[in-house]
């Protein structure tokens, strides 16, 4: 049989191997196993029960989640029957789920629990097509006699009804999959306007799969934790494409709160994660060091700085000395294998980091510990990956070389261009953008590059966002912002500076730690708004800053900065789902504020809207304190 | 009722059934005529009570109406002066604690309660003890049956952990965990005796609006998932009136009302009890 499409492998892992464990979920404390054969089943009943229900080639089926096996049973069912998978992001806003589910012509939505349940019955009039809401965790739904809504299992029991009098059904469907069928709509969380749907194939998908591989050989008995949205291009390319193509085991955290736990339990052997989640790790050893005894402080200072030097000598392709071999090897048996099996690295093959700039300093921190942690870069539009650092050539500053069968060059005004079997056929309903994007078979990023003297791809910023200052001076806010972030006191930052005499910055402490530093100080606090607006706090940050300041050239260093009263949410707009700032809404929203740090005001009054979960609106109000890093001694008054 | 309903256009049978469901609906709990005295205070006068299986019953009334010295007086840490108190069919009035949990009442208090160096799953695990069957020799050993049983009660223990939705917390001392969470592992912890009737004892007290709203959730899920009866006393008053089926108003220890949400709301003395007079 080919290997063109998705629920084709599924069928050949099922026959090659068997009883062999290929999802695994958390449930009730101990992790339950599904063996290929049971993955098999599990697909070809929901499958049946689609075909039961009237779901046929083309249709379009949409899931909304969090991570479990039944996630990717429903796409996989869908995608044999010739349908098309689109997932939603479990945390979006019931306007957001409805655009999607409406745009995409979803007849069917495959839901989690009563809560999205409850979030579809209210947006149910904004989505005529959908013909049926099928959850999967039936808690609290026993008494909904909706006819909209009907159990998982319900929908497996109309299937296992329907393959008695339709014998081979299910696999004749399978058969007559191509490769050129579009199988995932994936809609990008889009950090400007409507969310775009972009079409892959399985050719795309599975394209993907294989010359990553071929890169990067994985095999069946490896583990991968699967906690990132599943609606993500990267969890779709890792738990689906990849996990199918090499037959390796996915597993399921028992709880979004409990990734961290699994993650040390099952040991993955290949992880993708967006900066944020690497950056929260190294923030989370460096306070749990800081609160350790002095012992274990003075080992880790002490050693720390062997792994420096040795990720250095791989960063600088140098044959470290033997001397300091030794003294890393001994250094990892004391401290980084112990670090690294605290964070659930320990079987690490290689780790993946794409979707935004990761600062050299993280990037040095995990290959000190010896992780092998790589930047990748690629769009969802390329079915995830284009461009990867190979094992033998990590730079910090760039993304590495595209990937066999991947052509990479830079259009006249700095555009980062892409060609390769994975590249979209189009966004779903909206010739525009599609025309946008893809001219002559080439995607075009809306990302601004350049190629070093090695090949390798150096990203500097989206093209919109590279900036320039009054004078004209160029800068990217993302760097600064990157570098404001490594502080573990940081949590979030934007500069602004478009236009502007010189850069200014807004900034979030993150509570926890900062919380744990005002402790220490015996500084009082109550809330958020109280934390960040204590002036202890604001010293603190202004230390941060200006050593900031001190690798910036000085024409953008940030003059003025203020921390922010309130923390930057997805539910209030500020970032997206995958936790990117949208800065030209910020600017907007804190309109008043940026024009103040323009000014002289030492202080400024601000009232912010924000929004609860439940959809209520509360007002805060509060005073902040404008630091002042560049200034020098003593204010006058 | 809502089979009854369902079935009721069948005439040949509803007469019987209409006897099943007056049984069905007889009420589970009946509280006659009990007083409480502490010396020559009274806590609590001549209060008759009726509470209906499967139902939400809630208790309310002013600081020091007698709520709390209510459900000490059912479950068993206080001793009624005079009357009685009758749990499906028997009289539990001088029953010991530990003989009313044994007949499947089970309570949370207004200040929690729990074992705070142990964890979450130590605290529910305990709260197990009383359907463990199987003695300190075979426990020690612990091969074959009393390792079955462990077992059987750790999966029990697991669906209460998954229902209250507290994975993330099952192997941390309780005392380590907010106020909110902690509250939740004292529902936990009533939950593990599989209650008949489970007293909640203002169970939403010092929590903010999103902790609340998951509460009341998990109240209206126990009742629908377990049949649970349920007798609640709460302070919050949008909350009393949207979850519960039936509510009872005491002040200064005498019941003043009994009725359903919307009676309460309209009756002229439970106005005057909250608002004062003029």
């Amino acid at each position: 049989m080919d290997r063109d499409t998705i629920p084709k492998l599924l069928l050949q892992n099922a026959r090659q191997y068997g009883k062999k464990t290929a999802l695994r979920e958390k449930d009730f404390g101990i992790w339950q196993s599904v063996s290929w054969e049971g993955y098999l089943e599990e697909v070809r009943l929901f499958a049946l029960g689609l075909a039961a229900l009237g779901f046929g080639r083309g249709d379009k089926l949409a899931v909304i989640g969090d991570n479990r096996p039944e996630w990717i049973y429903a796409e996989l069912a869908a995608q044999s029957l010739g349908g098309v998978g689109v997932g939603v992001y479990q945390d979006s806003l019931p306007n957001e789920i409805a655009y999607v589910i409406d745009h995409s012509d979803a007849r069917l939505i495959v839901v989690e629990d009563q809560e999205q349940v409850d979030k579809m019955l209210e947006i149910r009039d904004s989505m005529p097509k959908v013909e049926r809401v099928v959850y999967y965790d039936p808690k609290g739904l026993r008494n909904y006699q909706d006819e909209l809504l009907l159990s998982f299992t319900a929908v497996q029991e109309l299937g296992r009804e329907f393959g008695r009098s339709h014998d081979g059904y299910f696999e004749r469907e399978v058969e007559k999959g191509r490769g050129q069928d579009v199988a995932v709509i994936a809609y990008t969380s889009g950090t400007t306007g409507q969310a775009k749907g972009a079409m892959l194939t399985h050719a795309n998908l599975l394209g993907m799969a294989k010359n990553l591989a071929e890169v990067d050989p994985l095999d069946a008995s490896d583990e991968f934790l699967s906690f990132l949205p599943l609606a993500w291009v990267g969890e779709q390319m890792m738990s689906l494409a990849l996990a199918l193509w090499v037959g390796m085991t996915v597993n399921f955290p028992e709880e979004p709160e409990t990734v961290q736990q699994n993650l040390k339990e099952i040991g993955p052997h290949v992880v993708f994660s967006p900066p944020r989640i690497w950056e929260d790790m190294v923030s989370r050893v460096q306070v749990k060091i800081d609160d350790a005894s002095w012992f274990k402080r003075f080992v880790y200072h002490r050693l720390m700085p062997v792994g420096y030097r040795m990720a250095d000598c791989r960063f600088n392709r140098k044959k470290p000395s033997v001397a300091l071999r030794l003294s890393y090897f001994l250094a990892d048996l004391v401290l980084f294998s112990a670090i690294r099996d605290h964070l659930g690295l320990v079987r690490l093959k290689r780790a993946y980091t794409g979707g935004a700039a990761l600062g050299p300093d993280v990037f040095r921190f995990y290959h000190a510990l010896g992780v092998n942690l790589k930047q990748i870069y690629g769009q969802t539009e390329i079915a995830g990956i284009s461009v990867l650092h190979r094992d033998d050539g990590i730079k910090f500053h760039t993304v590495g070389v595209p990937l066999p069968e991947t052509e990479i060059r830079i259009g006249e005004d700095g555009e980062i261009l892409s060609r390769s079997p994975s590249v979209f056929v189009g966004y779903y309903k909206n010739e525009e953008a599609t025309a946008g994007a893809l001219k002559d078979g080439w995607l075009h990023s809306g990302d601004a590059g350049y190629l070093d003297e090695d090949g390798h791809l150096v990203v500097i910023d989206r093209i919109k966002d590279v900036m320039k200052l009054a004078d004209g001076t160029i800068f990217s806010p993302q760097f600064i912002e990157n570098k404001l972030k490594f502080s573990p006191f940081v949590k979030e930052a934007v500069v602004i500076g478009r236009d502007r005499p010189y850069v200014v910055a807004m900034i979030n402490i993150d509570m926890a730690n900062v919380g744990k530093w005002a402790e220490r100080k015996q500084i009082a606090y109550t809330t958020y708004v109280d934390l960040a607006t204590k002036p202890e706090v604001l010293q603190l940050i202004n230390e941060n800053v200006r050593a900031v300041n001190n690798d910036l050239p000085a024409a953008v260093r940030i003059k003025r900065f203020v921390i922010l009263h309130k923390e930057l949410d997805a539910d209030d707009e500020e970032l997206t789902r995958t936790r990117k700032v949208r800065r030209g809404f910020i600017a907007e929203k804190y309109r008043s504020l940026v024009d103040a740090l323009y000014s002289s005001q030492e202080e400024i009054e601000v009232e912010t809207e924000v929004k609860y979960r439940d959809g209520r609106q509360a007002v805060i109000r509060t005073t902040l304190t404008v630091g002042e890093p560049e200034a020098m001694g003593v204010k006058n008054k | 009722m809502h089979f009854l309903y369902s079935l009721s256009g069948l005439p040949s049978i509803s007469g019987f059934l209409h006897l099943e469901g007056m049984f069905f609906l007889a009420a589970q709990l009946t509280i006659d005529g009990m007083s409480l005295h502490f010396g020559g205070v009274t806590a609590l006068s001549m209060i008759y009570l009726e509470v209906e299986k499967g139902q939400i019953t809630a208790i309310i009334g002013p600081n020091g109406a007698g709520k709390t010295s209510l459900v000490n007086c059912i479950s068993g840490l206080y001793l009624p002066s005079e009357g009685s108190i009758v749990f499906e069919g028997r009289d539990i009035t001088r029953m010991p604690p530990y003989g009313r949990a044994g007949l499947g009442i089970s309570r949370t208090f207004q200040n929690i309660e729990l074992f705070k160096h142990m964890t979450v799953l130590e605290n529910l695990m305990l709260g197990r003890h009383i359907h463990i069957s199987y003695g300190l020799l075979s426990g020690g050993i612990f091969w074959g049956r009393a390792r079955r049983e462990e077992a059987r009660h750790r999966r029990r223990v697991e669906e209460i952990i998954d229902f209250l939705e507290i994975e993330h917390v099952r192997s941390k001392p309780v005392g380590t965990l907010a106020y909110g969470l902690q509250k939740r592992v004292e529902l936990g912890r009533a939950l593990t005796v599989e209650p008949r009737l489970l007293l909640l004892d203002e169970p939403m007290a010092g929590m903010n609006v999103e902790e609340k709203e998951d509460m009341a959730r998990f109240i209206l899920d126990i009742s629908e998932e377990w049949g649970t009866t349920m007798i609640l006393i709460e302070h919050d008053m949008g909350v009393v009136m949207d979850i519960s089926d039936h509510i009872a108003v005491l002040d200064f220890g005498r019941k003043i009302a009994d009725g359903t949400p919307d009676e309460i709301q309209r009756n002229p003395l439970v106005i005057r009890a909250y608002l004062g007079q003029q």
